[in-house]
């Protein structure tokens, strides 16, 4: 359960994020849409307490990101929209450092490296040093390193960015078993097929505001709109930055 | 805690499985500088010999003045070349090291018992005539004491009359002490190992990170960030070290190859001293370690990086330089200066003298300051975000 009250965040002249509110429930999807520069990335930096904000709350399952960096860490999983890998390492050995830097039990690291290489499809290559993979086989391994703690919250950063037809849907199918398990995940995009098929709430962010929240349905009726493409380029007020 | 050693055993296997960078950090120098330093002394006493068995061939002009002379010269070995018109130029322009100039009043001087003059022509700022110098020297002064005895013995006079001193020189300077290129250079070599040594994990583990983007994912995880700092740093100092200990054993192995017999000298550098001399620069070792990851974290790419690096290495040069140019005494208040106080104690260690322990400590205490400093700036780079994201 995400809680954001009035965020404000500037960087010099630039006002990022400005007084943006929203909540994420557990076992559902959110998803945070709005065109390139939004304020979407800041936002996930500050809800994973790499960005302090400049005013408002968070709270993450009632802790805040900025006092308890430390617990609120172990309770989220995040694949940024940076999602280097060490390429001299294995898929495996990638993983199992973020496991270590959780402390968790050396038996625990390998059986939930186990389990995650037979969900994510990963068992191709999950000894193989990662120099040379594809995009796919690279967001696969940031998620599972992202999950190695088996996190109660998951942010993503444009997580179908740059993945061919295939791995999306692998990566769909995944997020959708994560709220069946009763986590509470938030994905930012700027593609509006992705919240329409993915999302059960949507928060439309647009020049660091919230321009809109709702369902899929309501945010269609609410615009007077046919389809959901054309609900969105209502509220927002442009096109611009914008993908179907 | 249990995260710096975390990331320190990544880092360090994570860069173990490159072959550049323990190519350039593990093995570079220790290959390098013996062989540099070999090639420079081989050099260095070949000549030297050469010039002092080489026969002496010396242009004398006028030595019709004094044949017995010439006679005595040619009977200990010396080719007398003949005359050149121009002595001066000859010397001047290089063509001749030295040259002997019998002017015409030698021989009314000698007939009469006056001291008889003669010339030597040399140019004292070319070395390399020093040999040949000292030579033609030594044969006309031996020329001159044997004709001065001669003339006492005709008199009725002992020869030891003309010996009221008997000067005998009683040489301090232990072998060990006359290793001159190798005291000068060890030091500087040393210095620079402890840098170059770390250079490349210092860039790959900050700037580098954040280059393949994995910093900030890195960041995510719970552990303070100062601790996935120092783990880097450590690192970083632990391959600045190997590289050290690798070279030291390098020029232990090489050391018997260098022709220091022939200079006269013998390099103790026996395992206590070389223990001695790893401690003394296992402190700038750190603090080189420290002030790399603090530049490199503020690179944005590796190669932004590599370009302070080229700076950074001038750093070591420092003290050898002005030493070079301005031979100082080591003295106590000279030891909590970081790189000199090494460069001295070094010094000190390979001429096989004992060092106060007074002042190893405030050498390593000086420098430790220094790089705990530096380490404390480190430890919170990590939290400024313009350091961590190169778009914010």
């Amino acid at each position: 359960m995400i809680e954001v009250r009035n965020l404000h965040k500037s960087f010099g002249e630039v006002k990022a994020v400005n007084d943006m509110t929203f909540e994420a429930r557990d076992g559902e999807i959110t998803g945070l849409l709005g065109p390139n520069g939004a304020g979407k990335t800041t936002t996930l930096r500050m809800l994973y307490s790499l960005l302090p904000p400049d005013g408002g709350d968070i709270r993450i399952d009632g802790l805040n990101p900025t006092k308890d960096a430390m617990a609120i860490k172990t309770t989220l999983g995040v694949v940024p929209d940076s999602r280097g890998l060490y390429n001299r390492l294995t898929a495996r050995e990638n993983i199992r450092y973020f496991g270590e830097l959780h402390n968790l039990p050396k038996q625990t690291i390998e059986e939930r490296i186990e389990s995650l290489t037979a969900t994510l499809d990963m068992s191709d290559f999950i000894d193989r040093r990662t120099e040379g993979f594809s995009q796919g086989q690279r967001v696969k391994v940031a998620i599972a390193r992202a999950m190695v703690h088996q996190p109660q919250t998951v942010l993503m950063d444009e997580p179908t960015n740059g993945l061919d037809v295939m791995s999306t849907r692998a990566l769909r199918k995944y997020i959708r078993s994560l709220k069946d398990t009763g986590q509470s995940v938030v994905l930012s995009t700027h593609i509006m097929q992705e919240v329409a098929a993915l999302c059960d709430r949507i928060v439309i962010i647009a020049k660091g505001k919230v321009a809109a929240t709702g369902t899929v349905d309501e945010l269609i009726s609410r615009s007077g709109s046919d389809t959901i493409e054309d609900a969105f380029v209502q509220i927002i007020g442009s096109e611009e930055g914008l993908m179907a | 805690m249990k995260g710096i050693i975390v990331v320190l055993k990544k880092e360090v296997r994570e860069n173990l499985r490159d072959r550049k960078a323990v190519f350039n950090s593990l093995l570079l120098a220790p290959i390098l500088f013996p062989v540099l330093l070999i090639g420079m002394t081989w050099l260095g006493t070949s000549a030297q010999t050469e010039r002092a068995e080489r026969v002496l061939e010396v242009p004398v002009v006028g030595a019709e003045q004094a044949p017995n002379l010439i006679l005595y010269l040619e009977k200990h070995g010396m080719v007398v070349k003949p005359a050149p018109d121009n002595p001066e130029s000859l010397v001047k322009s290089q063509k001749e090291p030295v040259i002997i100039r019998i002017p015409e009043t030698f021989g009314e001087q000698w007939q009469a018992g006056r001291p008889a003059e003669i010339e030597v022509i040399i140019d004292s700022s070319r070395p390399e005539s020093d040999i040949p110098t000292s030579r033609v020297k030594g044969l006309l002064s031996g020329y001159g004491s044997e004709i001065g005895m001669l003339r006492l013995q005709m008199r009725g006079v002992s020869p030891i009359v003309m010996s009221p001193l008997l000067i005998r020189d009683i040489d301090l300077s232990t072998p060990q002490s006359r290793g001159m290129i190798f005291m000068l250079f060890l030091p500087y070599i040393l210095m620079i190992t402890a840098f170059m040594g770390g250079m490349h994990l210092a860039i790959d583990t900050t700037a580098g990170e954040k280059e393949r983007r994995s910093l900030e994912p890195l960041l995510i995880n719970p552990v303070p960030r100062w601790q996935i700092m120092m783990g880097k740093l450590i690192a970083t100092a632990i391959f600045g070290m190997a590289s050290l200990v690798l070279t030291l054993i390098a020029f232990r192995i090489t050391l018997p190859y260098l022709p220091l017999a022939a200079l006269g000298v013998d390099l103790g550098l026996d395992i206590l001293a070389m223990v001695g001399i790893l401690l003394v620069v296992a402190p700038v070792a750190l603090m080189a370690a420290a002030l790399l990851t603090v530049l490199a974290t503020y690179a944005k790419s590796f190669r932004e990086a590599q370009s302070y690096m080229g700076l950074v290495i001038l750093i070591p040069m420092i003290p050898t330089l002005m030493f070079m140019s301005d031979p100082v005494k080591p003295e106590a208040s000279m030891m909590p200066i970081p790189l000199f106080s090494q460069n001295l104690l070094i010094g000190e260690l390979v001429r096989g003298e004992t060092v106060p322990v007074q002042w190893l400590l405030y050498s390593a205490a000086g420098t430790l300051i220094f790089a705990f400093a530096l380490i404390a700036f480190a430890a919170t780079l990590f939290s400024r975000p313009r350091v961590v994201f190169s778009d914010a």
